[in-house]
This record gives structure tokens, C-alpha cells and sequence, in this order.
């Protein structure tokens, strides 16, 4: 497969970025999108030149380290992958592909197509978490009954990876698929009732530091992720924030 | 607009202000639908809402408020909205995971609004200042004739009736997205946003009716 590559570069985070366009030849279907860009990296890196720098770790599609705006699109065309887990076999001899980091004012660019992403780490610490003592009294977290449709819907939402590609598709840049899936997760068991008004009401504050944008509904976060996270979630949030500030 | 700073309360807002704008649009539109058939009934129902006090001095300012309440904090969650994104995408592919007329609020809104202050040329401020300027005595049987003069003008026609389909575009997203966003997304909600589907395309395609209506048959 031969392809034209319209890729961003940019040095490091305060130098002005361009897409610069490579040609690419012998790439198999059955390779990833990341292994398409790691045969291009050898190619640049033979001819001395500067290999393109994008997020990968596990390259199994539960991390959340790649990213990748593709072709207008985070993680590509396909649903329900993440970029390591998009096959080339998605595109066609001669095609022309964009890729571009993630865009959005807090996720700003390190270098060529990695952003900072810690904005949602900060969102996580704000409240992410349940607090349990762990001094050797703890009690059994099966000893407590929970509906199983709760529990399935608690575990759907963790299985969040906080990739960012809701925000990367939201046309505000909004980050309430993520923070309500965090939100969620802890919302329907009873281990998250005793920090519940804080955690909503903290993350929710956090997320509107980080510089986020507001959810206009369009509903492009859960279709774009890779997880199929959904919107009920934010719905879950919005009472969960309306009834913490009643409370409150 | 600065009590109701965090990101959820301003959409819980603009979703409350909307439904409120919705519920007056089938009131409005139910009263404008008398004039098709019957001209008394219209001169009646108008002659109670532009004389009684509740809806001249409680209903008519609250109205006025949710409106300028709802364009006003729209613009603020525009311009936040676009420097959460500063630099933009060289592709953007938004129509394969989101409709057009979801992510266009903001267009068709303007339109919504300069549709608005025609409106309020043609209509408002003329009765305004009818009632409380001139001071002209009371007549119960003056509003149908001045709804009829108006549409002779295919120019106003047209302008109307282009804006009862922008307005049946924002409100195709944004009845419907209401609800998602007072947190109310369960097996109910889904027939709740399809009644919100057929509403915010009957009652527009209502409006046109009327504005047709009354320029071909005087």
C-alpha cells in the first residue's frame, strides 16, 4: 500500500507547527496504524532525519496513551478502537491521510503529535477516588449487596481510559464524557455515596479550570470513543452536580 | 450571568430557559392558529393576552427575560466554547459522529434572533406603543386585521417563513438535547425526545401555515 502522509510538526511546544506531507510505500493491511508510523519513523530516522513523536504504550488498546486526530477523526474512522488497535486495511492504496494531535487549549502541544494530557489527571485527583483505610480492617467490598444492572453500568464507565479523544471530538473541546465517566463509576455503588457531593462538585470545578470547553449535546464524544462510553453518563453527572448543589 | 458560573449550572440554564421558550412557542402558536378559521376567536384570545394584567405585567417581562437570558448566556458559552479550542483542525470531519444542526446552535440561533427583532418590529412595538404611547382607546376587534395586513408583503412572508425553518433547526437539537441536559436520559426520555423531534418540526411547519395562509387568501 502506498500512501501520502499530512502529518503536524512542531518542535517542541512554543515553536510554530505545520503539516509537513511524506510518501510512504509498503505498508500491509494487517499492520497497525501505529506500526505504519514506526515504518515511517525508520525511513526518516535512514535518511537522518527527525522521526515524527507520538504516544504509545501498551499498543493493546487499554491504556489511553495513543491519540491521534485521524483524518478528522480521533483514533481514525473505525469505532470502538484506539489508534494502536486501528488497522491500515481501513484505508486504501493511494489514500491521502491527516494526522494531527489532539486540539484542544488544555491539552497544548509537547511536540509534533503529543499533548499534555495531565488536565486529566488533575480532574481525576480532584476527587476520582473513594477513600478507604487500608489498616488491615477493611471490609470486603463483595460483602456489600449491589443491583447488578448498578454494577454493570459502574463498570462500563470504568472502563474509561481517559485517552481524551471526547474532548479531541467535541467541537467545544468539552471534557464531560470523561469527568462523568469518573463520576459515574463511583455514583452507582454505595462505596462512592460517602464523598459524593464533594467529588461531583470538586471534579466538575476542576474540569472547568483546566479550560474545557461546555457540552452542547452534539453526542460526537461517545461516538467517537474508543470505549463507548455514554452520554447517560453526563446525564448521571448533571443530576449528580444539581443534586450536590442542593445539598450543598 | 455571574451566579451561575460553573459549566453545569450554565446548561441546566440555558436548557430551562429553552423549555420555557418551547412551552410559550405552542401557546403563541395555538392562538395564532385561531386566525385561520376563525377571526373572533383570535380578536378574543388577542384582546385578553394584550389587556389582562397577569400577562402584560408578570408573563410579558419574565418572557422578555427568558429571552434575552437565553441569547445572552448562549454568546457567553460560545466564546468560551471556542477559546476551549484555540487552534483549530487542519480536517475536521464533524459529520461522522454528530448532526449538522447540533453543532450550528449558535447560527441558527442568530437567525432565530433577527427573525425576533422584526417580529418585534412588525408586531411588538407597534402594540406597545398603540396601548401605553398613543394611549388609543381599547378595541377587541383590531388584531386580525392587522395580522392580515402584515403578510400581504411577499418579502415579509418569505423572511417569516425562512425563519420558521431555522427555527425548527435549533429547535430539533435543542428541545431534544433539554432534557439530556436537566439530567433526564432513561428509557422514558427516549419517547420524551422523540415528541420533542415531531414538535420542533409541527409547530414551525405550523407557523408556515399561517404566514402562507394569510398571504394567499387576502
Amino acid at each position: 500500500m502506498k500512501l501520502t502522509l499530512k502529518i503536524w510538526r512542531q518542535e517542541n511546544a512554543k515553536a510554530k507547527g505545520a503539516m509537513k506531507t511524506y510518501q510512504i510505500d509498503g505498508i500491509e493491511g494487517d499492520m497497525s496504524f501505529l506500526e505504519m508510523l514506526d515504518v515511517l519513523n525508520e525511513d526518516l530516522i535512514n535518511k537522518g532525519e527527525v522521526p515524527v513523536e507520538f504516544d504509545h504504550d501498551c499498543r493493546e488498546g487499554i491504556c489511553g496513551s495513543c491519540s491521534l486526530q485521524i483524518n478528522g477523526e480521533p483514533h481514525g474512522p473505525d469505532r470502538l478502537v484506539t489508534t494502536c488497535q486501528l488497522h491500515m486495511r481501513k484505508f486504501n492504496d493511494g489514500d491521502t491521510i491527516t494526522i494531527e494531535p489532539f486540539r484542544a487549549t488544555a491539552f497544548p502541544v509537547i511536540t509534533d503529535l503529543i499533548v499534555d494530557r495531565t488536565a486529566f489527571d488533575r480532574i481525576q485527583q480532584a476527587g476520582g477516588y473513594i477513600s478507604v483505610n487500608t489498616s488491615g480492617n477493611t471490609i470486603d467490598a463483595n460483602s456489600i449487596p449491589v443491583n447488578k444492572h448498578d454494577a454493570d453500568d459502574a463498570f462500563s464507565a470504568a472502563t474509561c481510559i481517559g485517552c481524551g479523544a471526547c474532548v479531541a471530538a467535541c467541537k467545544n473541546a468539552s471534557a464531560m464524557l470523561f469527568t462523568s465517566a469518573k463520576v459515574s463509576q463511583y455514583a452507582l455503588l454505595p462505596q462512592g455515596q460517602v464523598e459524593a457531593v464533594e467529588r461531583v462538585e470538586n471534579m466538575v470545578r476542576q474540569m472547568d479550570l483546566e479550560g474545557f470547553g461546555n457540552c452542547t449535546n452534539t453526542g460526537a464524544c461517545e461516538i467517537e470513543c474508543p470505549k463507548g462510553i455514554s452520554l447517560e453518563n453526563i446525564a448521571r453527572m448533571n443530576r449528580e452536580y444539581l443534586s450536590a448543589t442542593t445539598k450543598g | 450571568m455571574g451566579i451561575i458560573s460553573s459549566s453545569i449550572a450554565r446548561k441546566v440554564a440555558m436548557a430551562l430557559s429553552g423549555l420555557f421558550l418551547v412551552l410559550f412557542l405552542g401557546q403563541h402558536f395555538t392562538i395564532n392558529l385561531t386566525s385561520t378559521f376563525s377571526p373572533e376567536t383570535f380578536n378574543e384570545f388577542s384582546h385578553f393576552m394584550g389587556t389582562n394584567f397577569l400577562v402584560q405585567a408578570i408573563l410579558q417581562p419574565v418572557l422578555i427575560f427568558g429571552v434575552v437570558f437565553h441569547f445572552v448566556m448562549g454568546f457567553i458559552l460560545e466564546a468560551r466554547n471556542r477559546s476551549a479550542r484555540k487552534v483549530s483542525y487542519v480536517s475536521y470531519k464533524g459529520n461522522a459522529n454528530s448532526s449538522w444542526v447540533s453543532r450550528n446552535m449558535i447560527y441558527t440561533g442568530i437567525v432565530v434572533l433577527a427573525f425576533l427583532g422584526l417580529h418585534f418590529y412588525d408586531f411588538w412595538f407597534p402594540e406597545i406603543a398603540y396601548k401605553y404611547i398613543e394611549a388609543n382607546p381599547s378595541d377587541a376587534t383590531r388584531y386580525y386585521g392587522e395580522l392580515v395586513e402584515k403578510f400581504h408583503s411577499p418579502v415579509r412572508t418569505g423572511l417569516y417563513v425562512l425563519s420558521f425553518v431555522f427555527l425548527a433547526l435549533h429547535l430539533y437539537h435543542g428541545f431534544a438535547s433539554s432534557f439530556q441536559s436537566v439530567g433526564f436520559n432513561n428509557k422514558y426520555a427516549r419517547g420524551l425526545k422523540k415528541f420533542a423531534k415531531v414538535y420542533a418540526i409541527a409547530i414551525p411547519a405550523g407557523f408556515i401555515f399561517i404566514a402562507l395562509f394569510h398571504h394567499f387568501n387576502h
